[in-house]
């Protein structure tokens, strides 16, 4: 017990600032970018401009937190649709292993794309 | 004239039949009966061997909850108006053994509540001539809610963790924990803490949030676990930063 009385608050803690960040930026990042301009509402900001915008140090820094956190709430929410939602428990530790390894992988991942 | 109704009932007699079994009966009704009512009618004019708990009739003993048509309910405040045409569905509360008919075993919810010290907590008490702690109208309103348990148990019936993982201490217990956590003359939260930051306590969790949906007295159990998920959390990350401070 001592071993997941010290990992579950940080999985919750990622789980939940993940959840959090992406409820709030998530729909505004696709009604500036998609929605409004498909609509005509907003013209269509220019690629230089985002590209811009996504390497400039702040903008890199907000994608990964972003993409980090969103990929480790999928994994947490995931392993526990896999865990109650199937009733693996056996699995347990596997399914463990797999979602927050998956969620490690793709993080990395993002990162070598948003930073190089 | 009175309307008639038909309830079905998932009726259990240990010593006549191995498994429970469902049995009708056509029951008259009024606009104004409770579900509860035309139990008891059935107890005192059709079938006097039927089991079942109630007490107070007004919301308030939370000894009637039941499973109406799937749903926990607390059969003294569900109208039988609101049913018909039925049939209507009566079932002893989802996820606890059953004594006899609508009668469940209550002992795995009392063994878990004691655990979490539902009591103020003190280091050291004072005497009566020391005089009453006192409280302002502030500190009363932080605990309040959560002090409007009656133990009625539809959070734990509602709730498919506890079903899947028995271990789970479940919606009542945390927030009766968190009813007295919150208590400024409460002193127990650290004691508290080892029991609730067990796996089996909050993070067994996963915010289905039917608990809070079904408590009678908006007691919002769901709340209660997530506001403690990160009061715990922060209580982790100080001791990762801090280890020699304690908690």
């Amino acid at each position: 017990m001592t071993g997941r009385r010290l990992r579950e608050p940080g999985l919750w803690l990622l789980f939940s600032a993940g959840g959090t960040l992406a409820a709030l930026f998530l729909p505004v990042l696709a009604a500036v970018l998609w929605v409004a301009p498909a609509l005509g509402w907003l013209a269509a900001p220019a690629h230089d401009v985002l590209a811009a915008a996504a390497r400039s140090v702040a903008g890199r820094l907000f994608l990964t937190g972003l993409i980090v956190l969103a990929l480790f709430h999928w994994a947490h929410r995931f392993r526990y649709t896999l865990y109650d939602g199937l009733q693996l428990y056996h699995l347990n530790q596997l399914i463990a292993v797999l979602t927050y390894g998956v969620a490690t992988v793709l993080s990395v991942a993002a990162g070598v794309v948003v930073w190089r | 004239m009175p309307q008639t109704v038909t309830i079905e009932i998932r009726r259990y007699r240990p010593e006549e039949e191995a498994e429970p079994t469902w049995q009708r009966y056509e029951v008259p009704f009024w606009r104004e009966w409770m579900v509860l009512d035309a139990l008891n009618y059935i107890k005192d004019h059709v079938d006097g061997t039927l089991s079942f708990r109630w007490s107070c009739r007004m919301g308030v003993c939370g000894s009637c909850g039941m499973m109406v048509n799937g749903n926990p309910a607390l059969t003294c405040a569900t109208y039988l108006e609101t049913l018909v045409p039925g049939p209507v569905q009566v079932e002893p509360l989802r996820g606890f053994p059953v004594i006899r008919d609508l009668v469940c075993d209550l002992t795995d919810f009392i063994t878990k509540l004691q655990r979490v010290q539902p009591w103020i907590v003190r280091e050291t008490e004072g005497t009566p001539a020391q005089g009453e702690y006192r409280q302002t109208p502030d500190e009363l309103a932080a605990y309040r809610p959560y002090a409007m348990c009656i133990n009625c148990l539809l959070c734990y019936a509602a709730c498919p963790i506890y079903e899947l993982e028995p271990g789970f201490l479940g919606p009542a217990v945390i927030a009766l924990a968190q009813r007295y956590n919150l208590d400024s003359r409460d002193q127990g939260r650290e004691a508290r803490m080892d029991v609730l930051s067990e796996h089996d306590g909050i993070w067994a969790c996963t915010l289905v949030g039917e608990c809070s949906t079904v408590c009678p007295k908006h007691v919002d159990p769901a709340g209660a676990i997530q506001r403690y998920k990160l009061d715990a959390a922060v209580a982790w990350v100080k001791a990762l930063v801090l280890p020699r401070s304690g908690r």
